[in-house]
């Protein structure tokens, strides 16, 4: 047994597992409080990783490209959602999947089309250079310093979620969205607010993830599948579910790939295939939820 | 091409839409050619449309988006290319049948895994899965698919007897090896569609749970038509392999998945040939914007921006539309039951109702059955006998245990505790499908119908129930065909009185008929009792008291249990009456004994036991 990989693999499945429950979070929570699932949230998760692109090389400062990022996608993500999402909320799901599905494609290839389909590189900020002693592993400093960002995020969205009226209201949206409408709660600010935030989430994601992977037009869609399965495995909705499923996940791909990389990403869904056996409203789902 | 969607069913338009994809087919390559089109392309949009026959009786006619469609063409395209190049077989004929079936097994599998949830979910788990077989691909499965590199070689192989044969490496010549399976897969579609079969997936897509409640295992229902769509999705990649001679294993790409979904939008959902034109215009488009010289590289934003604008002013879609237009124009005279049944149909009689022996056989029994929620006990061990042939009432003041008592009959809600029994068997517990089957139905508070269908397609869908049982898959049957069918629809109109409205969509009734539609609904599954949420809630007097003719004039053949507010209604019809009160029953009787029952009024207003 190799300790030393073990541990690597350990902490590469945390690193990946961080980020994918960021991008989850973005997703779950719109879709708690709106009940629009985003098909398009692996395209503003590209996009954020565009924007960090775009501001490194104008300002060659990672922060600035993070927070740009970040501002881009709750920008867009607002614009969307007075533009397009908001007419979606009466329509059925389906065509509220179409949409944001059709959404992605023009993101994706309008942003093909501006930088082309050749892959672009944000180098990792000079204070995330070289590799930590962690004791047992030389691990890459950079990647423990996205789990404490990721980390301090999530606490934040847990403030956010838990401790303000706004939180509250998308709660108890996740937990019966026509009592809140009935309420008479004004959900059209909260749902662009919602909307907001969790684009931003995305955004934030694929900037602080874009020096550990390559930023190319496609690099959204594996995320998004990758997102659904954690959510899948979690149970939609739950904020726990989407931290939980999310590290599961994580720790799924690296670990299979330590034994047997041709099957890592298989071993994903076939966790999901279990859940769904096994538990088909996920660990954290509430059954009766559709 | 539009008039497959106006599916005439006159003995003479039956055949048309076939004569005219015929025409079509034949006529195609020369008219593509004209504005530019080439066989490769032409090859190209017919495979999409097999593909697409098969999503649209998924998405179109049952209302499952799929976005995992991708794993079943790249199965079936890989499985067919593999058998050929390493030589099990020569003969593509068989290759292309076996990696059918191949990917309809997957279908299957895939299939009962990713309806365990339904609706978002159910989209979110079928582009999981589909991703999961692009990754089986590329990796693990690598030395029998070349992985990235995909499959290239498939023979060249010919289809034919002696010197009549077609080279199938040439689009030309493939074109018609394709034509021909387009046509038999239109065929094949349209029969499945204007079957019964075909009619309980429509009610799925506009009412699943109604369904469900009719009597329908709706389960297997979606299940088969998954399994159908991926035995479509594995002819068009099997042929997509034959005809390039290389399997890529970009078949397996969401991209796949995604174009045959934009596809379907863009040409119509829910009209077999939109699919088709959808591949039209995708290809067409592709090949013209590429040519532009600002428009060519952003050519796929383009058709993106085309997709969102039709999916949110044009959600028909192409075929849709002209569908649509086309019926404004000729008027409604599609699929209109015979005129001679309407009336042939014997009314049930309304000759006046005798009072049913009340010591007769008991139907449905609950002994001692209670409901709890956490520490609210909402029915409280309640016990109650019907007799076959009465009508019963159910009364008690707001928040009796009424709704739940009556939810718990129907198999809606399981009880905590107590035992249920219907003619002398257990029902405890059962679903709400094999309660319908062995005949005891519940009607709706709140008309639960199929807003899209017509009146008489509505009550198609409880008749269907009735004849075929829970699970039928004759696929190839005109539902239109059944007599005894058709004779079930005309009776349970004509008993609701609403023979007159048979055409009308069930969306465009008045209150007073959609209430009527919904008891027609249950009369036609045939039930040997009734369960009554309600019928006259919101019901102006006059409707009230045709109600309660009407309800009369039924129970002559079936036994009603009633839950309702309107004293008048309940005096005016119940033979018996049970009383609940907090979650008990107070009292059980004829309807003088409940009015001179101390309790009952004590319960209803209130004072105190003391007269």
């Amino acid at each position: 047994m190799n300790w030393t990989l073990l541990w690597a693999q350990l902490f590469n499945g945390l690193t990946l597992g961080a980020l994918l429950v960021l991008v989850a979070m973005g997703l779950t929570i719109i879709f708690g409080a709106l009940g629009v699932i985003n098909f398009a949230h692996g395209a503003f998760y590209m996009v954020g990783a565009y924007a960090g692109y775009v501001a490194y090389n104008a300002t060659h400062s990672f922060v600035i490209a993070v927070a740009a990022g970040a501002v881009a996608l709750l920008l867009v993500g607002v614009a969307i959602e007075r533009g397009l999402i908001r007419y979606y909320y009466r329509r059925p799901h389906e065509d509220q999947i179409l949409v944001t599905f059709g959404l992605g494609i023009i993101l994706v290839e309008g942003v093909r089309a501006w930088f082309g389909g050749i892959s672009q590189r944000l180098p990792v900020p000079k204070w995330g250079e070289g590799a930590t002693n962690l004791g047992f592993l030389y691990y890459p400093t950079y990647r423990i310093e996205v789990l404490g960002i990721v980390a301090a995020t999530l606490v934040v969205l847990y403030v956010v979620l838990y401790r303000t009226r706004l939180g509250l209201i998308v709660r108890a949206g996740i937990e019966d969205q026509l009592m809140v409408n009935i309420l008479g709660i004004n959900v059209t600010r909260t749902f662009l607010v919602v909307f907001g935030l969790g684009s931003m989430a995305a955004g934030f994601a694929g900037v602080i993830n874009a020096p550990i992977v390559t930023v190319v037009p496609d690099m959204g869609s594996l995320v998004l599948v990758q997102s659904f399965v954690v959510i899948v495995i979690g149970g939609v909705g739950s904020f726990w579910g989407a931290l939980v499923g999310g590290l599961i996940a994580g720790e799924i791909i690296s670990l299979t790939a330590m034994v047997q990389p041709a099957y890592s990403e298989v071993m994903l869904f076939a966790a999901m295939a279990i859940v769904l056996i096994l538990r088909p409203q996920g660990l954290f789902g509430v059954q009766g939820r559709q | 091409m539009i008039v497959a969607k106006l599916s005439t069913r006159g003995p003479f338009g039956r055949w048309l839409p076939e004569a005219v994809a015929v025409v079509a087919l034949l006529l195609f390559p020369s008219a593509f050619a004209l504005i530019g089109g080439t066989a490769d392309m032409a090859d190209r949009i017919l495979i999409w449309g097999i593909f697409g026959f098969g999503f649209d009786i998924l998405f179109g006619f049952t209302g499952l988006l799929s976005f995992g469609q991708a794993a079943f063409f790249g199965s079936g395209g890989f499985m067919t290319a593999y058998l050929l190049i390493a030589g099990y077989t020569q003969n593509a004929g068989i290759a292309l049948i076996l990696g059918t079936l191949f990917a309809s097994l997957l279908g299957a599998i895939i299939g009962a895994l990713s309806l365990r949830r339904s609706g978002i979910y159910f989209a979110m788990l079928t582009l999981a899965f589909g991703e999961m077989f692009y990754f089986l691909d590329i990796s693990p499965l690598k030395q029998f698919t070349g992985g990235e590199n995909g499959l290239s070689g498939v023979p060249a192989t010919h289809i034919g007897i002696g010197n009549w044969f077609v080279e199938l490496h040439t689009p030309e010549g493939m074109y018609w090896v394709i034509a021909i399976l387009f046509l038999l897969g239109f065929w094949l579609a349209r029969r499945i569609v204007n079957s019964s079969f075909g009619a309980v997936l429509l009610s799925i897509r506009e009412n699943g749970e109604r369904a469900r409640t009719l009597g329908h295992d709706i389960q297997k229902y979606k299940l088969a038509a998954f399994v159908i769509a991926a035995a479509y999705a594995g002819v068009g990649g099997s042929l997509f392999g034959l005809f390039q001679g290389y399997m890529p294993p970009d078949a397996f790409y969401l991209d796949t998945s995604g174009q045959l979904v934009v596809q379907t939008i863009m040409g119509g959902a829910g009209t077999l040939i939109g699919p088709t034109v959808g591949a039209l215009i995708w290809i067409y488009l592709r090949t013209a914007l590429q040519q532009l010289p600002i428009v060519g590289p952003v050519w796929k934003m383009v058709l993106g921006i085309i997709f969102v604008l039709i999916v949110t002013l044009f959600r028909r879609g192409i075929c849709g539309g002209i569908a649509l237009l086309w019926e404004r124009m000729v008027g409604k005279q599609a699929a209109q039951p015979p005129a001679a049944q309407v009336v042939a149909a014997t009314p049930v009689e309304s000759a006046p109702r005798k009072r049913a022996p009340l010591d007769g056989k008991v139907i449905l029994e609950a002994k001692d059955i209670t409901k709890r929620y956490g520490g609210l006990t909402a029915v409280d061990r309640v016990s109650f006998e019907v007799v076959e042939g009465e009508i019963r009432a159910l009364i008690g003041p707001n928040g009796a245990g009424k709704t739940t008592f009556f939810n718990m009959l129907a198999g809606t809600i399981p009880p905590t505790s107590g035992e249920m029994f219907f003619r002398g068997e257990r029902i405890t517990n059962a679903s709400s499908t094999a309660i319908c089957q062995r005949g005891l139905v519940k009607s709706f508070q709140i008309n639960q119908l199929f807003p899209g269908l017509t009146v008489w397609d509505n009550v198609r869908i409880a008749a269907i129930a009735r004849v075929y049982g829970k699970f039928h898959p004759s696929m190839l049957r005109d539902a239109a065909d059944s007599e005894e069918i058709n004779t079930l629809i005309a009776q349970s109109l004509a008993a609701v009185h609403l023979s007159e409205r048979a055409h009308a969509p069930a969306r465009e009734l008045a209150y007073g008929e959609k209430r009527r539609l919904e008891i027609g609904l249950a009369l036609a599954t045939r039930p040997s009792a009734l369960l009554l949420d309600e019928p006259t809630a919101g019901m102006s007097p006059s409707e009230r008291q045709d109600t309660i003719r009407l309800l009369k004039s039924i129970a002559a053949g079936v036994t009603i249990v009633i839950v309702e507010h309107d004293m008048d209604v309940v005096f005016g019809l119940a033979d018996r009456i049970t009383v609940l009160f907090n979650g008990r029953k107070i009292a059980d009787g004829t309807p003088d004994a409940i009015k001179a029952n101390a309790e009952v009024r004590a319960a209803y207003l209130g004072n105190p036991v003391q007269q």
